[in-house]
């Protein structure tokens, strides 16, 4: 499917957001180089910055193939980045010594870029994905890259109110790394609890806001602590102690070892989160439910979205709606 | 304009649907219809008066917030917060609903066929003759009645599901929670305590659920009849030494 679907349910929700941040990702947009790594950046300018940055991708790899990311001017939308891609494979060899070298190399790329202050910022960096976001209106974001213009067989989009930082480009959401790319409404008041694990892995936070955090988490406790994903979001937002005395004690057994491994990891405050990768979908929320959650089914077609009004919006013959519990995650895996 | 109005909500922005909401009703219309309502919020805000407004589709949040006196009836879902803070009238929702519906109410009924989300009647108040009413048809999920001050609310379970939320009447200080069978001690929240539904308190609720079976053209008998557990704070003042000291 096409952007114009998700565009039109985003725009429906303008009233949770401020002009300050919208973005879009798909998971299948590059179906030609599926097997590149493809790396958006944003340029504060081109001659500067342009050359660091290749010349660190080539010092690990290849570039395939690089452009500049098809913009088009909107009368609101301030151009203060230069949106570039690259199309890159690393040098598995290079780090040999990894389970996936790869990977390792394009996130310490990422880290390094992100945190050196050079002008650039590499803020999507997974195979056969592309963020496409701005600060702006949904509408202008997505008519800003022509949204429908790109195809994917996952979507997130999201609608920016900042609260506690500054709107920008770069805190825009979806935020990507790797694999992984999330949306967020609400505030992760154990940031700094979270920012502290996650860093201590060689995770940098760069992007001044909390959510960058739950990327960095999902790759860590997927990828490197090989959890599955409904364990993943559990050690993220894990059952109440009171809740884990009642369970049958095999399941208690888990769920201490969860809470305990993971601590550091359990995030607190408001939240909904929508996660993909890709090959699913996930959401969920904090455990009190301080934000909504709404889930939509069709066929083999999962939505997930803050109001009912916007999967309607996408679909109006939408077949089942709910409300899942706090915490229980909603995962939705791609049929191939 | 006549007594009945229709207005094609498509792709309407909520301020001038208001608007041209609030002009009939100014120009003596007693029903207003809305087709193609999609996620418009703050529907009938602080409107007063006597008519009725049928919404056919989904509205967005905060439906009837401080609404004093006209019915609203709704053929389809409601999201977060309808009723919120309203004085008077009605709210009849033939689907489900999403959080903190009733929100804050004062006076007034809110009807929901189906389900409801989080904190369902959270700080509903009641003072001398003003006592909201919240009835759920199925059931509703954690926190319900948090931080209660007053009115009746009542979860009917008319599909057979029992009550698992948790944090049921969490800080309730004033009203009443009623809840189809039993409600096990751990999930009532900190200042509530249970009680088992007396003769007196059936004859009470009795013409609340006879109004809602009405509303939706359900038998009200088995709903009377059913076993209740009724949660109410666990004194009159269960908080008062929470920030004060005497």
């Amino acid at each position: 499917m096409d952007g114009s679907a998700i565009k039109r349910a985003l725009s429906m929700m303008n009233e949770r957001g401020s002009g300050e941040g919208a973005g879009y990702v798909a998971y299948g947009a590059y179906p030609e180089y599926e097997d590149c790594y493809a790396l958006h950046v944003f340029f504060d300018n081109i001659h500067e910055t342009k050359r660091t940055l290749e010349a660190m991708l080539e010092q690990w790899g290849h570039i395939v193939h690089d452009e500049r990311i098809r913009t088009y001017d909107q009368p609101n939308l301030r151009t203060v980045h230069i949106p570039w891609r690259y199309f890159f494979k690393p040098y598995a060899g290079l780090m040999a010594h990894s389970t996936s070298p790869e990977d390792d190399i394009v996130s310490q790329i990422v880290m390094k870029i992100n945190t050196a202050h050079t002008g650039a910022l590499i803020y999507s960096s997974g195979k056969n994905v592309g963020v496409f976001k701005a600060a702006g209106w949904p509408e202008e974001v997505a008519d800003f890259y022509r949204i429908e213009d790109y195809e994917g067989y996952i979507w997130l989009a999201h609608n920016r109110y900042p609260t506690n930082t500054p709107g920008w480009w770069g805190g825009a959401h979806p935020f990507n790394l790797l694999d992984w790319s999330v949306v967020h409404n609400g505030e992760i008041t154990s940031y700094g609890t979270n920012r502290r694990y996650i860093e201590s892995y060689g995770y940098i936070c760069t992007m001044f806001t909390d959510t960058e955090v739950v990327a960095y988490l999902m790759d860590h406790l997927v990828r490197k602590q090989n959890l599955d994903a409904d364990l993943a979001v559990r050690a993220l937002a894990p059952p109440f102690w009171d809740d884990i005395d009642r369970m049958p004690e095999k399941e208690q057994d888990l769920n201490r070892a969860l809470r305990l491994a993971y601590g550091p990891a359990m995030m607190n405050g408001p939240f909904a989160i929508v996660v993909a990768n890709h090959e699913m979908m996930v959401g969920f929320t904090d455990r009190i439910k301080l934000r909504p959650l709404v889930v939509g089914e069709h066929g083999d077609r999962l939505y997930i979205s803050s109001e009912e009004a916007a999967i309607r919006a996408m679909d109006p013959n939408v077949e089942r709606i709910s409300m899942p519990p706090a915490g229980k995650p909603i995962i939705g895996r791609v049929a191939r | 304009m006549g007594k009945n109005v229709t207005i094609d909500a498509k792709g309407m922005h909520y301020t001038p649907l208001n608007r041209m909401i609030r002009q009939a009703v100014a120009e003596g219309s007693e029903e207003i219809v809305l087709e193609n309502v999609l996620g418009q919020r703050f529907i009938a805000n602080g409107l007063r008066g006597e008519a009725t407004i049928t919404v056919h589709g989904v509205p967005g949040g905060d439906l009837c917030m401080f609404m004093s006196g006209p019915t609203c009836v709704v053929h389809g879902n409601a999201d977060h917060a309808p009723g919120n803070t309203m004085n008077d009238g009605k709210v009849v929702i033939h689907g489900s609903a999403g959080d903190a519906v009733a929100h804050s109410m004062r006076g007034g009924t809110v009807f929901v066929r189906d389900n409801i989300g989080y904190r369902g009647g959270i700080h509903m108040k009641q003072y001398d003759e003003k006592r909201p009413i919240l009835v759920v048809g199925k059931n509703a999920q954690s926190f319900l009645g948090e931080y209660m001050a007053g009115g009746l609310l009542i979860v009917l379970g008319m599909d057979g599901s029992t009550y698992t939320g948790r944090g049921v009447g969490s800080g309730i200080h004033g009203g009443e929670i009623i809840i189809r069978g039993d409600v096990d001690e751990s999930l009532l929240g900190v200042g509530a305590t249970k009680l088992p539904l007396t003769d007196d308190d059936r004859m009470r609720i009795a013409p609340v659920i006879r109004e809602f079976a009405e509303a939706f053209g359900l038998d009200p008998e088995p709903l009377i009849n059913a076993e209740y557990t009724r949660i109410i704070p666990a004194s009159s003042r269960p908080f008062a030494g929470k920030y004060t000291w005497e």
